[in-house]
């Protein structure tokens, strides 16, 4: 089998993000950038299928700036066997995404595709579900569990009533879930290997794909400060606040 | 609360700007290692360290390695985080590529030790004890003892210890009982007893290979007629696999201040088998490989120590709200302002900041000359490399260490009567810090090494790697009207050192005792001047790059760089006066004097 697997470079989850002064989006400017965690979670399961003997060959791939390579790297020192780098300077919204995932999937025509169930930065979680939608395969989105059968994958899903299993037929997408697996710390060996395996560069005009963006952001604002809370004397003005301040009673 | 994230941003600057521009250009020649692995493998190690073996830091130290029989256990985790640190390929990180291992750069491995030693100092003891068996054993034994034993401390499945210490025979190594007798075989069999031995006995590895110094019958007395042995714990056939015990056994664990996790054991070698490392009789200067390594390595704690303190002391500095800045409210919408507005918190946190980041600049310098001694073909060069490093690491064991020691001090006054209470984690900072002003030489020792031994060699030549560097950066700079902040400073304090140098040379040839007297003043002295060089080459380097400076590093190290040449340097001007006045008023007091303010 061949598997692809998409891996986006994102803000440290460690990193306590910052509005910028402008309102216009969140400060990425000179904070530390990692792999998107979920995306650690599908490299895990590609590198986890290679070495089960399901998997044949690993790819890589990530769009963004030129540091977007960086996070190749890493998916390659965690085992991945080449990398593709969509070369973009600018934000993609998801469906740009997913188009241009799809572009190169027409080209390479892996058996599994599988994606972070969203990104840690804009947690939009559509990128995976219109992928799928755009080449008409199957989808088992939230997955804690795979496994493969033939010409079939069974997908444990995580459900809001608890857990799902569903079977799709080959082709098809993937999206993880936190429980799919624990990604591993690349190897210092794998590391140095790393840097040997080919990443390929292309870009959204090579693939035919336009990426203007469609849509427009119009403010971004921290969330509210908490507000500090207040002391009732008796049970009598802490009714009398429910009633009328938070008015959560009547 | 301990906190710690790797200092990434100051090791990449080390290596990228400090290192890259210092004439190391072998160091990046010669290896498998290119510059565009550093920012990946120093990210990968740094998450291994913050993620595995922080958590268990605490943790180690509350629960302690516990006995059992002969069976030492070490505390929950452990196991764990040392198969996962051996399987991702960091024990042999910087060892041959003969052997298994992936021959990085020394420089690159003492990064790895400093975040190891911040993040968990009793697990770091494991690997570094075992990289340093590995380069005792593969400096002096024979090649089959090479081929057996170096692959298999190379992947970590076997693990290595030092045994010089026997309950007479400490600082003193030529008191030294255990006993060798040789077999027709060609190997030996040890006896007697070695105590504190760290690692000699646990469950993460399944073999523990210790070297051992001991006397064979006849063998001059003192420490010229010592050995040294490697003995295994189970002796393995010629494939590697394990055969049969052999006679070693761990009798005990101390029950000790620190470094919990890490088990100081007694040894009892019963008719063990072992073989002979190096000539015989010249055990002492096999070790020395090791020792020498162990020492480096035994400061880099020192500085992995000071860099947590720091950040701990900080995050808590930051948080704390108690009383105003002297000048009036700075954060009048809280009930308090934070600790860090006080000058005095202030003070010491730049301290310990400036120091930790200043110690790394010279065991980042010290490493590199590691590297040189052993690439260089050219011989002047690398009798040069390796002048620094035997000069540098006595100074590197006892400062690095004073420094672990100090700033763990400074970090619990820094929480007040918070950090006395262990549910914090910064009392056990000092507890771990102050073992290693003890081990590998006590750092009185360290002093003796430098002013007795590597002052004298060669007629001063060790000196001139140091001083030879130091003059002609000032010479060069003497115009630099950017550096007038550092270069006058560093000047002054290298004219210091100079004098104080020819004085004790003068009057140590005379009177040993007066060598001896001040030779822990002197070590600092000496540190606090080659502190000062680094200081003034990263203001240098900083200054250069001020205009593309978007995080603010660059202008961060010149005031930290400020803050050290004229707050803390100064100390040499004291120390200075001390050592002058000679030794005379304590070499010369009488003993009983000592007891004259209490009856016995
Ligand atoms: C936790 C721990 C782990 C250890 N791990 C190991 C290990 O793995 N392997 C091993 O072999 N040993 C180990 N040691 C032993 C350690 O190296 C020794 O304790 C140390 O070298 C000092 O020896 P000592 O304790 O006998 O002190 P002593 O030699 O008795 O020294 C006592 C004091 O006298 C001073 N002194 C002694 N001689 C002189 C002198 N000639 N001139 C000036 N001052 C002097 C010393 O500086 C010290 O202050 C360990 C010790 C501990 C506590």
């Amino acid at each position: 089998m061949k598997v692809v697997v998409a891996v986006k470079r994102v803000i440290d989850y460690n990193v306590k993000v910052r509005v910028k002064s402008d309102n216009s989006g969140v400060e990425t400017a000179n904070v530390k950038m990692s792999m998107n965690p979920f995306d650690e979670i599908a490299v895990e399961e590609g590198v986890r299928m290679r070495e089960a003997g399901v998997a044949r060959e690993l790819i890589a791939v990530s769009m963004g700036p030129q540091q977007s390579k960086e996070t190749i790297r890493t998916a390659l020192a965690m085992g991945s066997d080449r990398g593709i780098h969509v070369l973009h300077p600018d934000a993609l919204e998801p469906l740009m995404v997913a188009k241009l995932m799809a572009a190169i999937i027409r080209k390479e025509a892996p058996d599994i595709v599988i994606l972070g169930k969203q990104a840690i930065d804009d947690d939009s979680s559509q990128t995976g579900q219109m992928l799928a939608a755009l080449l008409g395969w199957a989808q088992g989105t939230f997955a804690s569990k795979l496994d493969f059968e033939g010409e079939f994958v069974a997908v444990t899903r995580e459900i809001d009533g608890g857990l799902e299993t569903i079977k799709l037929k080959l082709p098809a997408i993937i999206t993880t879930d936190l429980r799919l697996n624990t990604p591993r710390y690349a190897s210092l060996p794998n590391i140095m290997k790393a840097k040997k395996k080919p990443i390929e560069e292309t870009s959204p005009g090579d693939l035919g794909v336009d990426v203007t963006p469609r849509l427009i952001t119009v403010k971004v604002v921290e969330p509210a400060k908490r507000q500090a809370g207040v002391k009732v004397e008796n049970v009598e003005e802490l009714v009398e606040k429910l009633r009328n301040e938070a008015k959560v009673i009547s | 609360m301990q906190v710690y994230k790797a200092p990434l941003n100051d090791m990449k600057f080390l290596f990228k700007d400090f290192l890259y521009d210092g004439g190391f250009d072998i160091i990046f020649q010669n290896s498998d290692f290119e510059f565009s692995d550093l920012d990946l493998i120093l990210d990968q190690a740094a998450r291994f360290c913050e993620e595995e073996l922080l958590p268990i830091n605490q943790t180690g130290d509350g629960e302690g390695c516990s006995y059992e029989r002969g069976q030492v256990i070490t505390p929950t985790g452990f196991k764990e985080a040392y198969e996962k640190y051996v399987s991702n390929g960091w024990q042999s990180a910087t060892l041959d590529k003969k052997y298994g291992g992936s021959g990085l750069p020394y420089v690159l491995g003492v990064f790895l030790d400093e975040m190891m030693s911040s993040s968990n100092m009793s697990f770091g003891n494991f690997p570094g004890l075992t990289t340093n068996a590995f380069a005792a054993i593969e400096k002096s034994a024979s090649e089959e003892l090479k081929d057996l034993y170096l692959p298999k401390l190379a992947t970590g499945e076997w693990s290595g210890t030092m045994n010089l210490t026997e309950p007479q025979c400490g600082t003193d190594l030529g008191l030294t009982r255990t006993m060798a007798l040789p077999q027709d075989d060609d190997s030996y069999r040890i006896t007697g007893t070695k105590i504190f031995i760290t690692g000699g006995e646990h469950d993460l590895s399944e073999n523990i290979i210790h070297l051992v110094l001991a006397k064979t019958p006849g063998a001059p007395k003192g420490i010229k007629g010592i050995s040294l042995f490697l003995v295994p714990k189970i002796i393995p056939n010629p494939d590697g696999s394990l055969d049969k015990n052999n006679g070693v056994e761990c009798g005990s664990i101390e029950d000790k201040m620190g470094i919990k996790a890490s088990p100081t054991c007694v040894m009892r070698y019963n008719d063990a088998k072992g073989w002979l490392v190096g000539e015989l009789h010249k055990g002492m200067s096999a070790m020395f490989v090791m020792m020498n390594g162990a020492r480096l390595m035994v400061g880099v704690q020192g500085l992995g120590m000071t860099e947590i303190a720091y950040q701990s002391a900080l995050f808590y500095a930051k948080d704390r709200l108690q009383g105003r800045h002297p000048g009036g409210a700075k954060h009048p919408d809280k009930p308090a302002d934070p600790i860090l507005v006080h000058p005095d918190v202030r003070k010491n946190l730049l301290k310990i900041k400036s120091l930790s980041e200043g110690v790394r600049g010279l065991i980042a310098l010290t490493a590199a000359q590691v590297d040189v001694a052993r690439l260089e073909k050219d011989k002047l060069k690398k009798q040069k490399a390796e002048d620094w490093v035997a000069l540098m690491t006595p100074i590197i064991k006892a400062y690095g260490t004073d420094i672990g020691s100090e700033s763990a001090n400074l970090a619990v006054q820094i929480y007040g009567g918070h950090g006395y209470i262990k549910e914090h984690g910064v009392e056990q900072l000092i507890r771990d810090a102050r073992i290693a002003q003890l081990y590998e030489g006590t750092n009185g020792i360290q002093a003796l090494d430098l002013v007795g031994r590597k002052l004298t060699q060669h007629n001063g030549r060790l000196l001139r790697s140091f001083f030879d560097l130091v003059e002609n950066y000032i010479e060069e700079n003497s115009l630099n009207e950017q550096l007038e902040d550092f270069v006058p400073l560093l000047t002054e304090s290298i004219e210091r050192l100079d004098q104080v140098t020819a004085f004790i040379a003068a009057k140590g040839l005379s009177d040993p005792s007066e060598g001896a007297g001040p030779a822990a003043d002197y070590l600092k002295m000496f540190a606090l001047t080659a502190i000062a060089y680094v200081w003034t080459r990263y203001a240098d380097i900083s200054y250069k790059k001020q205009n593309d400076d978007p995080k603010g590093f660059y202008k961060a190290k010149i005031e930290s760089g400020k803050f050290y040449m004229s707050k803390l340097l100064p100390e040499t001007g004291y120390l200075m006066a001390s050592i002058i006045s000679g030794a005379k008023s304590y070499t010369d007091y009488d003993d009983v004097n000592f007891e004259t303010g209490f009856q016995l």
